[in-house]
C-alpha cells in the first residue's frame, strides 16, 4: 500500500461518512458541522490530484463563506430539531433508499464494466494545479466567462438584498 | 487489494456514491436548509469528478469548469437562503411539506 492509497481510503471514507451524517442529523447545526467536515476531506481528496488552487478556493469558499452563511441563517431563524411529519407513515425514505442503492449499482457497473484506463495521474498533473497555471487560462482563454460571473455575483448580491428585506409598510407598522 | 496508484475509476465511483447521498438528501428531508445543503453535496461530486478527470487528462479545463461552478455555488448560497428567509418570514416554517400554496 502507497501513501497515496492510504490517503485516498482516509479522505474517502471520510468523505461518505461525513455525507451521510450531512443528510441524516435531526439538528441543523450538527448536519452543517457535518457539512464543514465533509469540505475538508474533498479538499484532501483535491491534493492527491495535485489540485492546490482548487483545495484552496474549497476551503476559503465553501468551508468559509458558504457555510457561514449557512450556519448564520440556522441560527437567524432558531429552527430546532426536525420533527417528523404527521400522518400516516410516508413510504418516501424507503424508495428513496431504494432508488439510491440502484443509482449507485447502475454507475458503478457501468464503471467497473468499462475502465477507463487510466491508472496514474498526468505527467504534467501537478503542473496544471498551480495557481500560476490558473491564473493564466483564466485571464486568456476565459476571460469573458470571468466577467459573466462578476455580473452574475452583483445580480446575487442584489437578489439577496432585495429577497431579504422587510416590505416598507411592514416596518412602519 | 489497492493498486499502489488510484485509478481514475475510484475517484468516479466515490464521486457517483457521494452525488446519490445528496439524492436522497434532497427527496428525504423536510428542512428547506438541509436540502439546500444536500444541493451542495451533490455539486461537490460532480466538482470531485472534474477535477479528476482534469489531473488523469491533463488538461486545465476541468479545474476551471469547478472554478466557474463555484461561483455559481456562491451566488445561489445567497439567493437559496434569502428565500427561506423570506418563506419563514411569510410562512414561519422552513418545512418544505407545509409550504403548498402552489400545489392542487
Amino acid at each position: 500500500m502507497s501513501l497515496q492509497s492510504i490517503l485516498f481510503a482516509i479522505f474517502a471514507i471520510g468523505a461518505v461518512a461525513s455525507a451521510v451524517f450531512t443528510i441524516t442529523r435531526k439538528n441543523p447545526v450538527a448536519s452543517a458541522m457535518s457539512l464543514v467536515a465533509h469540505f475538508f476531506m474533498l479538499t484532501g481528496l483535491y491534493l492527491t490530484l495535485q489540485a492546490q488552487f482548487v483545495a484552496a478556493v474549497q476551503v476559503v469558499v465553501y468551508a468559509g463563506a458558504i457555510m457561514v452563511l449557512v450556519v448564520f441563517v440556522i441560527m437567524l431563524l432558531n429552527v430546532g430539531r426536525e420533527v417528523k411529519a404527521e400522518g400516516p407513515r410516508s413510504l418516501r425514505p424507503t424508495l428513496a433508499m431504494l432508488v439510491a442503492g440502484m443509482l449507485v449499482v447502475m454507475v458503478s457497473s457501468v464503471i467497473i464494466s468499462h475502465p477507463t484506463g487510466k491508472n496514474e495521474l498526468a505527467k504534467n498533473a501537478a503542473d496544471i494545479g498551480t495557481t500560476a497555471s490558473i491564473g493564466n487560462v483564466l485571464f486568456t482563454q476565459y476571460l469573458f466567462p470571468f466577467e459573466a460571473v462578476s455580473l452574475l455575483l452583483l445580480a446575487a448580491l442584489i437578489g439577496a438584498v432585495i429577497l431579504a428585506k422587510r416590505h416598507v409598510s411592514e416596518t412602519q407598522s | 487489494m489497492m493498486p499502489v496508484a488510484i485509478p481514475l475509476d475510484y475517484y468516479l465511483i466515490l464521486s457517483a456514491v457521494l452525488f446519490v447521498i445528496g439524492v436522497v438528501g434532497v427527496v428525504t428531508r423536510r428542512n428547506a436548509i438541509i436540502i439546500f445543503m444536500s444541493i451542495e453535496l451533490m455539486l461537490n461530486a460532480v466538482n470531485l469528478s472534474m477535477v479528476a478527470f482534469s489531473s488523469f487528462l491533463g488538461d486545465i479545463a476541468g479545474q476551471m469548469f469547478v472554478f466557474f461552478i463555484m461561483a455559481v455555488a456562491a451566488a445561489e448560497a445567497a439567493i437559496g437562503l434569502a428565500i427561506v428567509l423570506a418563506l419563514f418570514r411569510n410562512k414561519q416554517t422552513v418545512y418544505v411539506d407545509e409550504i403548498n400554496l402552489m400545489k392542487w
